[in-house]
């Protein structure tokens, strides 16, 4: 059980209080021996930074179910940057239209997982995801 | 590797965050770390916090934390939760209580997973520890959940150890088991406005009491009434206090007894014992590591696989089995 584990943070940033979804991927995440950071609601992108910088992740996972994604992922991705840290891959999910999920493919979101994606997609992905690192 | 050493010194949060992920993942970067940065720490207060689980001890940490850093007073947190033993996953969601803490750029939360350690914190748990000492973090706040004898290994690893309790959880016999006793510098009722917190101070204060007159106490100090360490300073009276945390009560006494606390290591000589006890703790977690580790080099899987199959047909019995893999390893 030493060794290398990958540390994922996952969380909700912004105003929408629908965590289910977000634990469940926790759990399924650390069933399959990762170590999740679980931030929680209501998060600022400054605070989902701050967290990913002190606790030095390997990938962030956001849900967002709002509709405010547009807003909140950009921001992430450039304060990211900011804190040189633009090499830590952010994945997400929950209500994200197809041209807004090309759009943020495009601006660096690493993946995007809508509504139907199975917990074995995205276990796998995320997987796939540190292990490019 | 000596610039991200450097950096740690001069407090940079992301070369200390790196650092620790280093050290988790490699027991040579935990070697290195240590050895170039052990001659710089001992000035922290190390300060640990265990109970069970439900006590409210994340919520406590929080409010703590949180007048200790508007006093500007520069405070790392390492809240360590159990890894899975089936998956070697974890959830680690202390900061989920701890989120008013953001703001304050004077405090840095570290999660870590127990890793298959049983005794509560993780093997580089300390290690960690020492990287915040050396960045110059005044306070440096462990947390981890404590059930039974897991708490006596945060007991080993801090300067003071907070127990942290809640009315109706434990029997009376369960704490004399768990020897929390033993280990407590403060005792904590949390959630003090449920049922059953008058009687559960009482309870505690009573087995503190019995305790007194059949023991001279642990942590190498003379816990008698009126008696004195040995630099002449009153010996440490544990209190029991009363908190209701996540309403802010009973926390500005907390912290007021906690730096009474460091107050008497330091005006007796029982911080230096405790600074030999928590070397002498760490030396030995770190030896059986070794020895194990060497062992498992050098005897070959196969061969253990052969004791354990000639244990289980009953050819041999375990300590015979011992005595020979030891034997035959040079122990």
């Amino acid at each position: 059980m030493e060794g290398q584990k990958p540390r994922i943070l996952i969380g909700k940033p912004g105003l929408d209080g629908h965590d289910r979804g977000a634990k469940i991927i926790a759990r399924a995440l650390r069933d399959s021996g990762m170590e999740v950071i679980y931030t929680g609601l209501r998060q600022t992108p400054e605070m989902i930074v701050n967290a990913a910088l002190q606790e030095d992740v390997d990938a962030i996972g956001l849900s967002i179910l709002s509709g405010a994604h547009m807003t909140l992922l950009p921001r992430i991705l450039s304060l990211l940057t900011e804190n040189d840290m633009e090499d830590v891959p952010v994945f997400a999910g929950g209500i994200i239209p197809e041209e807004d999920a090309q759009t943020l493919l495009e601006l660096g979101i690493v993946a995007i997982f809508g509504p139907g994606s199975s917990l074995k997609e995205i276990t796998s992905s995320v997987w796939k995801i540190v292990e490019r690192e | 590797m000596n610039d991200l050493f450097d950096k740690v010194r001069a407090g940079k949060f992301r070369a200390i965050a790196r650092l620790i992920s280093q050290i988790e993942n490699s027991p040579a970067a935990a070697l290195a770390a240590v050895s170039a940065l052990h001659r710089y720490t001992g000035h922290a207060h190390i300060i640990g916090i265990t109970g069970p689980p439900g006590s409210g001890k994340s919520t406590l940490v929080n409010e703590l934390a949180k007048q200790w850093a508007a006093k500007g007073v520069r405070l790392a947190i390492i809240a360590v939760d159990p890894s899975s033993p089936f998956t070697g996953g974890a959830i680690l969601g202390d900061r989920v209580r701890m989120q008013e803490l953001a703001q304050y750029d004077n405090v840095f939360i570290r999660s870590m997973a127990s890793r298959g350690n049983l005794g509560g914190l993780a093997r580089t748990t300390s290690t960690a520890v020492t990287v915040f000492d050396a960045a110059r973090f005044e306070l440096i706040l462990v947390e981890t959940v404590g059930a039974g004898q897991a708490e006596v290994e945060i007991a080993d690893a801090a300067h003071t150890t907070v127990v942290v309790e809640t009315p109706g959880m434990g029997d009376e016999v369960q704490t004399i088991k768990a020897g929390i006793l033993e280990i407590a510098d403060i005792l904590v009722v949390n959630k003090a406005d449920r049922p059953g917190a008058a009687r559960a101070m009482k309870e505690l204060e009573m087995m503190l009491h019995m305790g007194k007159s059949s023991r001279l106490g642990g942590n190498g100090q003379s816990d008698s009434a009126g008696e004195e360490s040995r630099a002449g300073v009153e010996a440490w009276h544990i209190p029991v206090l009363q908190t209701i945390a996540n309403e802010g009560q009973g926390i500005a006494e907390l912290i007021a007894r906690i730096d009474d606390h460091y107050d008497y290591l330091k005006a007796s000589d029982e911080w230096l014992e405790r600074e030999k006890k928590r070397s002498r703790k760490e030396i030995e977690a770190m030896l059986r590591d070794r020895f194990m580790a060497r062992f498992q080099l050098n005897v070959p899987q196969e061969l253990r696989e052969q004791y354990v199959e000639a244990i289980v047909k009953r050819t041999i019995d375990p300590y015979t089995a011992v005595d020979r893999l030891v034997d035959g390893f040079g122990g």
